[in-house]
């Protein structure tokens, strides 16, 4: 017995190495910047030890920007892509005629380049002197007068990259909640068809509570996409996020990092770590919930 | 409720696509199932017996015919105007949800006049199951039940909007050898309990012969033969369904008819006046060979399998289709396992004979 313990534990090593040495030691050196207040790359000094680089953050202004439009994207996105996904994984499901010609369509974005699909974006909503992009020639076309997405207001600013946020995570839900809907037993429907169910009924009492655990996997992946969201919002507004005021927390700690204002561990450590206990929290949550709503 | 087909057709395009002839599952099916009867749907896997209750359910549309539960046409309906409860081969019972709410779910989607209070959705969800004896299981998952149970909440689920018939398709192949024997009985009894015309689909016809009231044998889409059980087993209309029932199985022996007699080889070893002359299958039932020094009828003794109240004498024959010929001896007949052959005389009404050509039936007069 004892030998044999020995050796499940030589066969983890690698792995266990692998792992010490990119996760756990960087995470734990995070952790000690974020404490060391008034820390230095180039003199590798500290002043002290405290919760001081914590507070500088949670009051500075371009990181509760940053915080606010996370979170509005978060709210935002992860439900309306979830929603949108499972309807269209339904009709997907639903159609007999060039099913798999509109599996591949809605596959496509997931193939393609983000910042190059960033730029259509940026054409589509562009609304300046010299051109004006598409979305605001439809709305003149309507009578409405022309909006800047780009470079306009913030809702709008927002309503873009939200648009654009959905757009890029919606092929691959809809590609899970597929074959996860395939591969619910056809005679629970037929069963429910004999029994009298309705479509709707069937959809909501049978498929949805069979494929609810993919759902919750994709709710919980989801939210903790959207909450690493950086390059979405560089590929629409470019790299100086703060002066456009679409920065997200992903942004704020490479800019504290490596941006125009940086040069600062501390805080970037403290803001990665601020970022990792809403992403935990929000995970525990979801999981009580899943627990809660028990699937078969 | 009695259930009529009538000239009830299906095909179905190739699955390959290159192949331009239909399959016919269901090929002209005339019959007519009396009221309050349990028929057994029998015929090895292909033959089109899933696709016939299918067809009575409402899940497929026939190409052609007509389907009637008494007197009303149901062939436009969709299974829940039908008023069927059907049992899944997989029990299909929706694994989030209880025992309880399985069952009560037919009952929900009933609309208008036919609406229930809970209360009453739950007597008679407690009645269904009370039916099946798994009254205190109500609160269970499915997953939580051995596949016996998982059946009965299936046939309460079934039951429960009192249907006008009650299909079920290969009811006892996922249950253990033990737990089917048992559970073909609890069949029998609910369906006596409460009259309703069922119809089973299986491939098993020990199955179907120990517990229908009436048989339909099928092969590839056609009826064979419908009738009682022992009916169908004493006088099979063809060879396929002579094989089909009984176990062991029918020998059968390529024989011939010469002016009334039955050869097998160069050996007479029956008088069947009337048969007409001619090549024929001859099939013989287990049961149909009598142990006698001076019988006619010859093999080459292999061995012999006691089995308490009877024997099975195993021996070899050259024109028989299997090597092996197996006959059943009462155990008050003492074979002699030294000797190289063993004679029996045969039973006339337990010998058929098939035309070689047609595999059909040829009648003779037996004494």
């Amino acid at each position: 017995m004892k030998k044999s313990g020995f050796k499940a534990w030589l066969y983890l090593l690698p792995a266990f190495i692998f792992l010490a040495v990119f996760m756990i030691y960087p995470l734990v050196d995070v952790v000690i910047y974020s404490l060391e207040e008034g820390y230095s790359f180039t003199s590798q000094q500290s002043l002290g030890v405290g919760l001081y680089n914590f507070s500088k953050v949670l009051r500075d202004p371009m990181f509760l920007q940053a915080l606010k439009n996370t979170f509005l994207m978060v709210i935002i996105t992860v439900p309306i892509s979830t929603g949108l996904s499972l309807l269209i994984a339904y009709g997907l499901s639903s159609i007999k005629k060039l099913q798999e010609l509109f599996q591949t369509i809605y596959f496509l974005p997931y193939v393609t380049n983000t910042l190059a699909v960033g730029m259509v974006f940026m054409i589509l909503f562009n609304d300046t002197e010299h051109s004006a992009g598409l979305v605001s020639a439809i709305i003149r076309f309507f009578g409405g007068a022309g909006v800047n997405f780009i470079k306009g207001p913030y809702w709008a600013k927002m309503f873009v990259l939200c648009f654009y946020t959905i757009w890029i995570v919606m092929p691959f839900k809809i590609l899970i909640l597929t074959s996860a809907r395939a591969s619910v037993n056809p005679n629970f429907y037929k069963a429910a068809k004999v029994d009298g169910a309705s479509n709707a009924k069937i959809f909501f009492k049978i498929t949805l509570p069979m494929i609810s655990p993919t759902l919750f996997y994709l709710i919980i992946t989801g939210f903790i996409g959207a909450f690493k969201a950086y390059s979405d919002a560089v590929a629409l507004f470019g790299t100086d996020l703060n002066a456009e005021g679409m920065n997200t927390i992903v942004g704020y700690v490479y800019d504290k990092l490596y941006g125009s204002g940086g040069g600062y561990p501390s805080y970037a450590s403290a803001a990665a770590l601020i970022l990792f206990s809403i992403v935990l929290t929000i995970t525990v949550i979801n999981l009580i919930i899943r627990r809660k709503k028990v699937i078969y | 409720m009695k259930v009529v087909l009538d000239h009830l057709t299906k095909r179905f395009p190739n699955r390959n696509k290159k192949i331009k002839t239909e399959v016919v599952a269901v090929d002209d099916f005339n019959f007519e199932i009396p009221d309050g009867k349990l028929v057994g749907l029998l015929g090895p896997s292909g033959c089109g017996k899933s696709t016939a209750l299918n067809l009575i359910c409402g899940l497929e549309t026939p190409t052609k015919g007509k389907v009637f539960f008494g007197e009303e046409d149901v062939t436009e309906y969709p299974p829940e105007r039908r008023g069927v409860g059907m049992v899944f081969q997989n029990y299909a019972l929706y694994p989030h949800m209880t025992v309880r709410e399985n069952i009560i779910f037919p009952l929900t989607n009933l609309k208008g006049n036919n609406k229930l209070t809970k209360e009453e959705m739950n007597a008679r969800a407690e009645k269904a199951a009370s039916l099946v004896q798994i009254s205190e299981l109500m609160e269970r998952k499915p997953s939580e039940m051995s596949g016996g149970q998982q059946q009965r909440v299936a046939i309460a689920r079934a039951l429960v909007k009192t249907p006008r018939v009650l299909l079920l398709d290969e009811p006892l192949s996922n249950l253990d050898a033990r737990l089917r024997l048992q559970t073909r009985e609890e069949i029998r009894k609910i369906q006596k309990e409460t009259g309703v015309t069922t119809i089973f689909v299986t491939h098993d016809q020990e199955e179907a012969m120990s517990i229908s009231d009436l048989i339909i044998v099928m092969k590839l889409g056609r009826v064979q033969q419908i009738g009682a059980p022992q009916e169908v087993y004493d006088e099979p209309v063809n060879l396929f369904v002579a094989k089909f029932l009984g176990t062991p199985a029918i020998n059968v022996f390529s024989g011939n008819v010469s002016g009334g007699r039955l050869y097998i080889g160069d050996k007479c070893v029956l008088e069947t006046e009337g048969a007409r002359d001619g090549k024929v299958y001859v099939g013989i039932r287990p049961e149909g060979f009598v142990p006698d020094a001076e019988g006619p009828f010859e093999s080459k003794l292999l061995r012999v399998e006691v089995m308490g109240r009877d024997i099975t004498v195993v021996s070899e024959h050259e024109l028989a289709e299997n090597p092996t010929v197996r006959s059943i001896v009462s155990a008050e007949n003492r074979i002699d396992v030294t000797s190289e052959t063993v004679r029996f005389t045969l039973k006339p009404n337990k010998v058929f004979l098939f035309d070689a050509e047609t595999e059909e039936r040829v009648f003779f007069k037996a004494e």
